[in-house]
């Protein structure tokens, strides 16, 4: 461990706080309708969006409305996505977005992907420079970056607004929401972060692959693309799917140290607004407050964690007697799978903000972490999306434990529970609760069918079948499908490409299906469950707060919620946790 | 009489007769309850509870499973547990229901001796209607008229319509003093099962059949009328939601197991997943409810629904009616306020002398402060005076004396006597008047014949220990609000002398209710306690809505409980009992949420004792989380099963107490009850389950 690792995860949470306070305010006066200063330059867009959608944007939707708009919206864009990436080499792709020449993969891998970019997780069982071509990569998928992005935040709105309203059953127009989401919050952050990212060295073209010439005499294809303008929007969005294989540890993804603090900032920047933004759209900021100390500290948490087990290395590296130290000239630690550029802190911290939220992105090997290091991220998975969470899905997700929370402390203070003078009765309790228990049952459920299987067990890498190494394999994978999150611990693959371009190609069906599946139920079924929360709350009356009701906004709060989230929360996947990392974390041998 | 509107004697503020408490241990509660808790294992009724019915459904798929291996068979689902490790723990997953039914069964059983109590005094009466013809008490229809004498049981519950008499209601109240019962006016309503000891009062009953007072009564403590509350259903879909989750969570580790190479047996999954699963608060969530019904009728307070006492824990406005409930019901004089020109001594005898005959607490209180000017008492009819009453119209009221006419009344009504007298009022009057009114009083004019004498003050008196109570309502969150029909500045003053939030002056019947529903519209919850006829439309608009047992049957019906002390303050206990209710729910619910924390540590490790060990013969490396360092495996597990079952029983004196609520703020509570029930439900199993263990293992040998 060194102090500049240290100082590295200290000032980044600074940073970030300072940046996401504004943007807080600024989504709050967005979400309300109030002009803002970017009102110049989007209202005529926005207009123009509206006819083109034939929405009325004054029209108010109840959760009703509003779910089957959100559902209609995600099943177009589903269909839509699937027909691109089945005809990938059809005629009317033009030759400049298919320079290649790339065929299209197996369907049930376009159904895994599809699912995927739909939900937000952007789980690649493909390498993208060697099965995208560039028609899908930016009409596709970075277009599905957006809108699923979009899709989040809007739920996300939608339910404050459930929680702030003070009568009627209206929750917003969905329409008006990811228009205004995309317009006004994604956009202005995406082009920016391009930019930068551009500068940094990051490629924007649609060149065919370069070949290079090595000084060993080799010859190495060099691929190239349109990365920038995917990069910003994979982060902002906290989608995670890389344009290339290795994702951020990619030079051409994310060439520095500066470019990879970007990165991580732009991950975790609209989820840590969001929190502002409740608290501002609630009028009880002081709570907002409180919601953000209690993720900031698991997220601290987690990075030192993941920081500690990474610089110290693991018993097996130990007992094989390699040197984990701080030499001179090197960083020490388990420096095996991660970029030298990097280091263990910008690694482990890296991993900790794409494994919080839904995003998925990685700049290091997670499959190479050390055991404790490598339960780090799962634990975050197993937190279900709290920890800042995907955006808008961290916000919702958060939110229902703290109605759960709400209901329990209440009840220990002696009045029927409150939240923001909303009273929690037996609806939104098992609406909570169905929402909360999705995604336990997807991971685990698929999980338990994929390591009971042949079919499932045929996708761990050869190297780990039958150790808790392609135990862990599994259970991430399908952990990370079910929170959308997109990460993986490589080596669990559905899809066999012996030559690039999807020649020969083969899926294996089993895991494509069962994981687009495990993607689409807990994506949906929370958002059908959070949307039906804010229809509940929003008819009802509120009552004003008094000395004899629970404060939500205090560190007693912060407590309780942390309680709820680990206790309720994660610890349901604690007994998968002890088979995969914890055993590997507990012992020098190697399996 | 006085000529202030005279006011119904209340009793003072009444020290609550508690009802004892009926000990748990009393051998015939014991036996039933005992009894009570294996006739309960009936599937048919642990299926409304699905924390105990998952449990039940565990214990019958292990006793099978023990009786499969007793037979020579392999046990369910792998792993190489002995019989006698299936037996133990199917014993014990019968005793953790048997356990759960046992706290609802003393928490009915001591109802029920409640209720048995309350079932001798209806006894089988026969009535005499009006028209001479009897009846049997049970078959009286609502309109039916009976006729009571003295030393008779009052055959129902009804409205004297004709007549005054005593009625000892000591059966339902407790209070052994007779109340007076009579016709019209606010004591009208009579109890059935109560006995009248002097006089003959005709009553119209007002009840069905079946559903007297004491009928209702019955019903509640025992448990028959129970229905589960609002919060009561929340709570219970949140244990069934983490039930569920759980249930996944043990469905999904036998596939892990197996990916391990661990076969893990039938029996050790469902205890684990007894473990994990709510069954402490799951166990214990109707006994709370029961019991909160019993600590109120203890309280002689009489809830209609057990919706009404946990509503009675959200209330934040508490309605005071001034008189009876903040202020000893009667204005007593306080001074002798002379005009110029007339002694104080003067003015003391003509307002003895026009009080004599005014029998009233205020015309009393006249005389024996004239007393202190050192004036005997005379005698009316030795002094040959002619009393003139007090009417509404006159609003005064005195003697003539001699042929003079002394007179003491409201200010305004003496100046218009006097007028017409040919006198003139000071100009002294005037502001003293006013004084007394802007002080709280209420001021009375004395008056012989054409000159004004001075005035009496007449002052309220507050209860005391008002100010503290009040001081305890605003810790617990609650707004109090006095109501009164005083003018705005004496409403004042005395709002501010008792410690009272808010007041209501000048209050009509309608002005009330208007308030109630404009609280309401605020989102608030109003609490209020009234006994006349026109309290009866705002008890109805509150929710919660306590009528006096000494009211009319109107306030009676329209309320949601019936105090049966009609002591207006009792409301305090009231909302301590509903919020003790939920606080009793809420902690017992963290600590079973807490305690799975080091159940997992107990069994998890003792389930994959071998998985992934490095030899063939070692120990898994996940050995290392066996922080409590049990013995062995089985025992580990057996232990964990052992506490579960236990904490039960040992939480079932809480549970039917409740936990102590505190007036220290709701952010102190939590945390201190976070403290206790959550970090407490965090520490304790470990301490517990390695306790057992010790036993288990180290003297049994498991």
């Amino acid at each position: 461990m060194t102090v500049t690792g240290w100082l590295t995860i200290v000032l980044f949470a600074a940073i970030l706080t300072a940046l996401a306070l504004p943007l807080g305010v600024y989504m709050a006066r967005v979400y309300t309708g109030e002009r803002t200063f970017l009102s110049p330059v989007f209202a005529g867009p926005e207009r123009f969006l509206y006819k083109l959608l034939r929405v009325d944007p004054a029209h108010q939707q109840d959760w009703k409305a509003y779910a089957r708009s959100v559902v209609l919206f995600s099943l177009v864009g589903w269909l839509l996505l699937y027909a691109i990436l089945r005809t990938q080499h059809a005629f009317w792709v033009p030759h400049l977005l298919n320079p290649m020449g790339f065929h299209s993969g197996t369907w049930d891998v376009s159904f895994n992907t599809t699912s995927s970019f739909m939900t937000n997780t952007n789980w690649q069982y493909y390498s993208g420079e060697v099965t995208m071509s560039y028609f899908s990569q930016m009409l596709g998928l970075t277009v599905q970056n957006w809108l699923s992005a979009g899709v989040g935040i809007a739920v996300a709105v939608a339910l404050v607004r459930g929680i702030v309203g003070r009568s009627g059953h209206s929750i917003g127009n969905f329409w008006q929401d990811i228009v205004r989401t995309v317009l006004y919050v994604l956009s202005p952050i995406a082009v920016i972060g391009a930019l930068i990212l551009a500068s940094q060295g990051v490629i924007q073209n649609f060149s065919h692959y370069l070949t290079a010439h090595t000084l060993t005499g080799l010859t190495q294809e060099i691929a190239m693309g349109p990365v920038a303008s995917q990069e910003a929007i994979k982060l902002l969005g906290t989608n995670g799917g890389g344009f290339f294989n290795t994702n951020s540890a990619h030079p051409f993804e994310n060439p520095t140290q500066f470019t990879n603090l970007v990165e991580m900032l732009l991950v975790l920047l609209i989820p840590a607004a969001l929190i502002f933004m409740y608290g501002r759209m609630t009028g009880r900021r002081r709570q907002g407050y409180a919601i953000y100390a209690t993720v900031m500290m698991m997220f601290l948490g987690a990075a030192a964690v993941a920081y500690i087990a990474e610089a110290h290395g693991s018993p097996a590296q130990h007992v094989a007697g390699l040197h984990t130290h701080v030499i001179a000239g090197s960083g020490g630690g388990n420096m095996e799978g991660k970029e030298q550029r990097f280091g263990i802190a910008g690694s482990a911290l890296f991993d900790v903000v794409t494994t919080v939220t839904s995003c998925g992105a990685v700049n290091s090997a997670i499959e190479s972490y050390t055991g404790i290091g490598g339960a780090v991220p799962m634990a975050n998975l197993s937190a279900s999306e709290v920890i800042f969470g995907g955006v808008g899905t961290g916000l919702y997700s958060i939110l229902l434990y703290v109605l759960l929370a709400v209901f329990i402390g209440g009840l220990m203070v002696g009045r029927t529970p409150e939240w923001l003078g909303k009273k929690i009765e037996a609806r939104e309790v098992k609406l909570a609760g169905l929402g909360i228990l999705i995604t336990p049952l997807a991971a685990l459920f698929c999980t338990a069918m994929a390591t009971a299987t042949k079919a499932g067990t045929a996708s761990i890498s050869q190297a780990a079948a039958g150790t808790p190494q392609g135990f862990s394999e599994t259970f991430y994978a399908y952990l990370s499908q079910a929170n959308n999150n997109g990460s993986a611990f490589a080596g669990y693959t559905g899809y066999i490409a012996p030559k690039a371009g999807n020649i020969g190609a083969h899926g294996i069906k089993f895991a494509n299906i069962l994981g687009g599946f495990d993607m689409m139920l807990a994506r949906y079924a929370p958002i059908l469950f959070a949307l039906a929360v804010a229809g509940a709350l929003a008819g009802k009356r509120v009552s004003p707060a008094g000395l004899g009701t629970m404060r939500t906004d205090n560190p007693t709060f912060v407590v309780l919620l942390i309680g709820v989230i680990v206790i309720v929360g994660a610890l349901t996947f604690f007994p998968a946790l002890l088979l995969g990392p914890i055993v590997q974390g507990l012992t020098g041998h190697l399996y | 009489m006085s000529a202030v509107a005279p006011t119904p004697g209340r009793p003072p503020v009444a020290a609550t007769h508690e009802r004892r408490a009926i000990s748990l241990f009393r051998g015939a509660i014991v036996r039933r309850a005992l009894i009570d808790s294996v006739l309960k294992l009936d599937p048919r009724v642990q299926i409304r509870n699905p924390v105990m019915f998952v449990v039940e459904i565990g214990a019958v798929i292990t006793t099978a499973t023990w009786l499969i291996q007793v037979f020579g068979g392999k046990p369910l689902g792998g792993g190489h547990e002995p019989a006698w490790y299936t037996f133990v723990i199917a014993l014990w997953l019968w005793l953790t229901v048997i356990f759960a039914n046992l706290a609802e069964a003393f928490a009915e059983g001591r109802g029920r001796a409640q209720a048995d109590t309350l079932r001798t005094m209806r006894r089988e009466t026969v009535a005499t209607l009006k028209d001479g013809t009897t009846k049997r008490a049970s078959e009286l229809e609502r309109g039916d008229v009976v006729v009571v004498q003295a030393g008779e049981l009052i055959p129902g519950d009804g409205t004297v319509i004709e007549g005054i008499a005593t009625v000892d209601e000591s059966a339902i109240t407790g209070e052994s003093a007779p109340v007076i019962r009579e016709s019209g006016g606010d004591r009208s309503a009579v109890t059935g099962g109560t006995r009248v000891t002097s006089d003959r009062i005709v009553v119209e009953i007002t009840q069905e059949p079946g559903r007297s007072f004491l009928d209702r009564m019955i019903a509640l403590v025992e448990g028959a009328a129970r229905r589960k509350t609002p919060n009561e259903i929340a709570l219970n879909i949140l244990l069934a939601a983490l039930t569920l989750i759980f249930m996944i969570v043990i469905a999904t580790l036998r596939p892990f197991g197996l990916f391990a190479g661990t076969a893990i047996s039938e029996t050790t999954l469902i205890a684990l997943l007894v473990a994990l699963i709510p069954t402490t608060i799951g166990a214990l969530l109707s006994a709370i409810g029961i019991a909160g019904m019993d600590r109120l009728v203890r309280r002689n307070v009489l809830a209609l629904s057990g919706r009404a006492v946990e509503a009675s824990g959200d209330v934040d406005v508490l309605l005071l009616d001034k008189t009876g409930t903040i202020t000893i019901g009667n204005r007593l004089a306080s001074e002798f306020i002379p005009m110029p020109g007339v002694a104080e001594s003067e003015l003391a005898e003509v307002a003895q002398l026009s009080s004599l005959a005014d029998e009233t607490p205020e015309g009393r209180s006249i005389v024996v402060l004239a007393k202190q000017y050192g004036l005997r008492e005379h005698d009316m009819t030795s002094l040959q005076a002619r009393f003139v009453p007090f009417t509404a119209q006159t609003r005064m009221s005195g003697v003539d004396l001699d042929r003079r006419q002394l007179r003491k009344g409201a200010g305004d009504a003496i100046v218009s006597f006097v007028a017409a007298e040919g006198g003139q009022p000071p100009s002294e009057l005037q502001p003293v008047l006013d004084r007394i009114g802007s002080e709280g009083g209420t001021p009375l004019a004395v008056a012989r014949d054409s000159q004004v004498l001075g005035v009496i003050y007449l002052k309220d008196t507050i209860k005391e220990g008002m100010r503290e109570r009040f001081d305890q309502l605003r810790a617990m969150g609650i707004k109090t609000i006095m109501i009164t029909g005083d003018n705005k500045l004496t409403a004042a003053k005395i709002a501010q002398e008792s410690g009272v939030d808010d007041f209501l002056s000048e209050a009509t019947p309608e002005a009330k209710l208007e308030l109630i529903r404009a609280q309401q519209q605020d989102g608030r919850l109003v609490a209020m306690t009234g006994d006349g006829t026109n309290d009866a439309p705002a008890l109805a608009q509150a929710d919660v809505g306590v009528a006096m047992n000494t009211g009319t049957q109107a306030a009676r019906e329209a309320g949601n409980m019936v105090d049966l002390d009609s002591n207006p303050t009792k409301l305090i206990e009231i909302v301590e009992v509903g919020k003790q209710l939920l606080i009793t729910r809420g902690a017992l619910t963290t600590f079973s949420i807490a305690n799975d924390v080091a159940k997992y540590f107990a069994i998890l490790p003792a389930i994959f004792v071998t998985t992934w060990a490095v030899s063939p013969h070692g120990k898994s490396p996940l050995h290392v989380l066996n922080i409590m360092g049990l013995g062995s495996p089985k025992s580990a597990i057996v232990s964990a099963i052992i506490f579960n079952a236990l904490v039960i029983p040992l939480l079932i004196p809480l549970s039917l107490r409740g936990v102590r609520y505190r007036p220290i703020g709701a952010s102190a509570l939590l945390r201190r009850n976070l403290l206790i029930y959550g970090l407490g439900g965090i520490i304790a199993p470990f301490i517990g389950i390695k306790l057992i263990d010790l036993i288990v293992h180290n003297l049994l040998g498991a």
